[in-house]
């Protein structure tokens, strides 16, 4: 097991190394810089500004400069707010991302699972009609389409719930964000779900264990289920990278504090060290979850921790 | 069983393994319907400007919020009057390029480096998908919407951009299949008669690759399509006056209190768009591999 978590963990060295290269020579090669503005400053301020933050010198050695930090866990100054550093606004906004995040997730699998496990049981009945409804309508219905239709409906014409914004994280102003961003999770969830019960329901120990005459419960839960989430623990990295996705367009639209706003914006402003840094940041938590999700898979599923 | 009874297979006639899968292709109802769906956005996409007297970027001060229906605008107009079937018809084909062009890209990267991991196997092999894992690992949407924000936002861009993300998964699958292919007897038997590695992967390898990469095509367009409306949406895509069918949800979006037309029309050929490639994938896997089902 512990060679098996080295072995995973040795891909991720390099992989953040790559990360970081790529992002901060392409940061860098983007024309214009952070100390841009509609009045043009004069020149000796703009060289000061450089100087200060060292973006005068040569770009190998900012780079290596760059890297020094990150190891040291030094994200750096922002450039665009001279009174906070990196580690400050990621403080800021990751709980957001995070919260929000982690509501969808837990959202989609319990939707995501218990409807593909009832679709599995009643085959062809409504509820896997519906369930496979749902997938369809997860997979062709974007986000960014759902999200000002339920903002429609919910917000600006029942007036139940706020239109947008985060209010410190309130249950009414969590509520259509968590739904928009689970959707097309809970969608893919329940189908793997679903085809993984219909294969684990017609397999030996399935039929063994109602032989021996379980209840339909126990037989279910205890036997078939184990089995049919195999395939979805795997997914769960994929699924992880794809709330990150989410949440930029999901904290656009509601107009959330998250990092994934902030993104944006800070890329626009060539805020160099803001960028690099939550780009780290989700590097990092998307390296994890795929860790995450193969430990998952080998506590499940021991044969995967031979091959 | 019952089937079997009442539908003797025809006898004599013989029938390869392409032909079973036309058949079981044209029986899934889903697919076929999805393909007619296909056709008919496509024609709309190329002709639809011509069902519209006004071109899709002209702008028409008077004209601005008319609802579907009215004064000859068959879908309404926009914010700035322009006529939306025109645009919509634009936006279509736009994302529909993006989705086939940036798809071939991935397309050709994904099984030129697949297939000669595959097939040259061993340290070069480990070393080829070591790299695709690092690169799996990245996350890609914000080192494109760097690309973006570093090169400006052009179309030529878009395309390689998104295409050079999905080439991985393809990379895979090409490479998994390949692995299997190597231990087959004709692959034995054309290296029996002299033929290169190269010739050997050209000839003999792609070729048996095509089900499973025809598969992952069709459902690579639709992910490509979302992953450019995604772009478009966060205002790094297509820029104006072009319209993609992100632009025009994302404006009808802004707009939807005033005007629901302008979202609703471009979110329907949204999803009619992304609906019809994933039930032909669908259906083009299960009739490829029938053990799947």
């Amino acid at each position: 097991m512990l060679r098996f978590i080295g072995r995973r963990l040795l891909v991720a060295g390099p992989t953040l190394l790559v990360v970081i290269t790529l992002a901060f020579f392409m940061m860098r090669a983007a024309p214009g810089g952070p100390f841009d503005s509609e009045r043009r400053l004069p020149p000796a301020v703009e060289q000061n500004l450089k100087a200060r933050y060292g973006l005068d010198r040569p770009l190998p050695e900012q780079y290596l400069a760059y890297l020094g930090g990150v190891v040291r866990g030094d994200f750096g100054p922002s450039l665009k707010y001279p009174d906070k550093t990196v580690a400050d606004i990621l403080k800021q906004n990751a709980p957001v991302s995070l919260k929000l995040g982690l509501a969808s997730m837990i959202l989609a699998l319990a939707v995501g699972v218990s409807l593909g496990v009832l679709a599995a049981l009643r085959r062809n009945g409504i509820l896997d009609v519906g369930a496979m409804g749902l997938a369809i309508l997860g997979v062709c219905v974007p986000t960014f389409v759902t999200a000002p239709l339920l903002i429609l409906l919910f917000g600006s014409t029942l007036q139940w719930l706020p239109n947008g914004g985060w209010n410190g994280g309130a249950l009414p102003n969590m509520i259509l964000p968590v739904i928009v961003l689970a959707l097309p999770q809970a969608a893919i969830l329940s189908r793997l779900t679903r085809a993984g019960m219909i294969e684990a329901l017609g397999a030996g120990h399935v039929r063994t264990a109602r032989a021996r005459g379980l209840p339909e419960a126990a037989v279910v839960l205890r036997h078939a289920l184990r089995p049919a989430l195999t395939p979805l623990v795997s997914y769960l990295g994929p699924a992880a990278a794809g709330l990150l996705t989410g949440s930029l367009v999901v904290e656009k639209i509601f107009n959330l504090p998250g990092l994934g706003k902030f993104f944006v914006i800070s890329a626009l402003q060539r805020d160099y060290t803001v960028v690099m840094g939550m780009i780290v940041v989700y590097a990092v938590l998307v390296l994890l979850l795929n860790l995450l999700g193969d430990l998952m898979l080998a506590v499940v599923d021991p044969r995967v921790r031979l091959s | 069983m019952t089937d079997l009874a009442t539908h003797p297979t025809p006898a004599a006639r013989g029938r390869s393994l392409t032909d079973d899968a036309f058949a079981r292709l044209r029986a899934n109802r889903a697919a076929t319907l999805s393909l007619g769906v296909l056709v008919l956005l496509t024609l709309f996409a190329l002709f639809g400007p011509l069902l519209s007297p006004w071109p899709y970027d002209q702008v028409n001060k008077d004209h601005v919020w008319v609802p579907p229906l009215t004064d000859g605008h068959l879908l309404g107009t926009d914010a700035l009057g322009r006529d939306l079937l025109a645009r919509l018809a634009m936006g279509l084909r736009v994302s529909l390029a993006i989705g086939l062009v940036a798809t071939l890209v991935s397309l050709v990267i994904g099984v030129a480096w697949g297939a000669t991991a595959g097939y040259i196997g061993g340290a070069v092999d480990e070393a080829m998908m070591r790299i695709v894992d690092v690169l799996y690992a990245l996350p890609f949407i914000f080192f494109v919407i760097l690309l973006m924000v570093a090169f400006g936002s052009n179309i030529l861009l878009i395309f390689v951009a998104i295409g050079a993300v999905e080439w991985l998964t393809m990379s895979r699958i090409v490479r998994g299949q390949t692995l299997s292919l190597r231990q087959k007897e004709f692959i034995e038997a054309a290296r029996a008669a002299g033929l290169g590695r190269m010739a050997i992967v050209a000839r003999h390898i792609i070729p048996n690759l095509l089900g499973p990469v025809a598969v992952y095509v069709t459902l690579t367009i639709p992910a490509v399509i979302l992953a450019e409306s995604f772009l478009s949406f966060l205002g790094l895509g297509v820029q104006p006056p072009l319209a993609s069918l992100g632009t025009l949800i994302s404006a009808g979006a802004q707009d939807m209190e005033m005007a629901w037309w302008l979202l609703v029309f471009p979110a329907l050929a949204m999803a009619a768009t992304l609906a019809a490639f994933n039930f032909i994938g669908d259906g083009l896997r299960d009739a490829l591999d029938p053990k799947d089902r």
